[in-house]
């Protein structure tokens, strides 16, 4: 049961990162809890799917609809995750103001909350489907039922509470910087995805891996330890990346901040720049 | 100029053609949730396809930190994974849904 649980707290603790930044990029947002609950349970229904379909998945491409299929649905997250806070750029100053005007309680309309829901459902469906594939072909083997629900049950407490954890944490960050901290992390967790969608595609010998371990830094921090895959989930650490997955993640990380950095410097140079009313004739 | 530019388109389209026909293949078998062979020797400096076949009914992943590969394996199935090229040395890989008993390494010399 030990076992199990600790393959299940895994999964779900990649997902469970993600939900918990997402609540907190979206403090204050009404019935914000009611879309990332509904992304939750698509994610859920979608790992189900996603898991009875690996036969069917595996055999796409010449055998590599799998890498395929993993890549593609993490590039749609950076997607989702990049619009996000590019919008932020875009429209963050104004509802700061707002919120501070009205009181928290912006309404859901007013921020990406689909992007942000289609990033947790990715990633439930994403770190969901292993789990189930993994609990199914435990019981086919033989395992006991109530075994495997102690050790599921064990595994998504876990994940959950750490989650959790880090959430209270993050509300600690003063109000003043809070946003920005979430869109940092946001950023950070994309550029971190983006990183393994190109592992996905120069396992599947899509992409050239350039060099197939540019560093190795194990020793220093291992995925396999807790810490690690904090790491690995909040900023995308690799003890052993790919030339192509550090590639990707300055790749992604760079263009985003420089979309979010040109988005937001380009409004605030039209409120500055004052308006010229002088009516134009025919003779000036 | 025009005979340059197609040299280099043709040079180009050369490269992005997958060297798959020359890329020599091992086999790894997945029986009772254990890898055979357990120890792979394979050379190093080359890109080598592994070919993974899972003889048992359930699911194994096959998942490995060292080789920055994980991959699932339905059961009854085989699945191809491309490694390398390697640095001589010992890689550990392991069965994600069975780690007590699938562990095994490939060793590239």
């Amino acid at each position: 049961m030990l076992g199990s649980s600790i393959i299940v707290f895994r999964e779900v603790l990649e997902a469970a990162l993600i939900v918990t930044i997402v609540l907190a990029a979206t403090r204050g947002v009404r019935l914000r809890g009611f879309w990332v609950g509904g992304g939750l349970v698509a994610g859920i229904l979608g790992a189900v799917l996603v898991a009875f379909s690996t036969d069917a998945i595996s055999s796409m491409m010449e055998g590599l609809g799998q890498e395929i299929f993993n890549a593609a649905v993490l590039v749609a997250a950076v997607l989702m995750l990049a619009w996000h806070n590019i919008w932020m750029s875009a429209h963050g100053r104004e509802l700061a103001t707002r919120m501070k005007s009205i009181g928290l309680g912006v309404g859901a309309g007013e921020l990406p909350m689909f992007a942000l829901t289609s990033a947790v459902t990715l990633a439930v469906l994403r770190e969901g489907s292993e789990v189930v594939l993994f609990l199914n072909g435990m019981a086919m083997s033989g395992e006991s039922t109530a075994a495997l629900i102690g050790g599921a049950a064990l595994g998504v407490a876990g994940g959950g509470a750490v989650g959790v954890a880090m959430y209270f944490g993050l509300l600690r960050v003063p109000l003043r910087y809070f946003f920005q901290v979430t869109g940092w992390m946001i950023l950070l967790l994309a550029a971190g995805l983006g990183a393994s969608a190109a592992g996905f595609l120069e396992q599947a010998g899509v992409l050239p891996a350039l060099d197939p371990m540019l560093w190795d830094s194990s020793w220093l921090l291992s995925e396999r330890s807790l810490a690690g895959q904090l790491a690995h989930t909040l900023v995308g650490y690799q003890a052993r990346p790919s030339g192509i997955a550090v590639f990707a993640w300055i790749l992604t990380f760079g263009t985003i901040l420089v979309l979010m950095k040109t988005i937001s410097t380009g409004k605030a140079n039209r409120a500055a720049r004052p308006v010229d009313d002088t009516p134009v004739t025919e003779n000036s | 100029m025009r005979h340059s530019s197609l040299l280099l388109a043709g040079a180009l389209a050369i490269l992005a053609i997958p060297a798959a026909a020359d890329t020599p293949q091992f086999d790894l078998t997945i029986k009772d949730h254990r890898f055979e062979p357990e120890t792979l020797v394979v050379p190093a400096g080359t890109k080598i396809k592994l070919s993974i076949s899972n003889l048992d009914p359930t699911p194994e992943e096959f998942e490995s930190h060292e080789l920055n590969r994980e991959k699932i394996v339905p059961g009854g199935k085989m699945a191809i994974v491309f490694i390398g090229p390697l640095e001589a040395g010992e890689y550990r890989y392991y069965g994600e849904f069975n780690q007590d008993t699938a562990q095994g390494r490939i060793v590239a010399e």
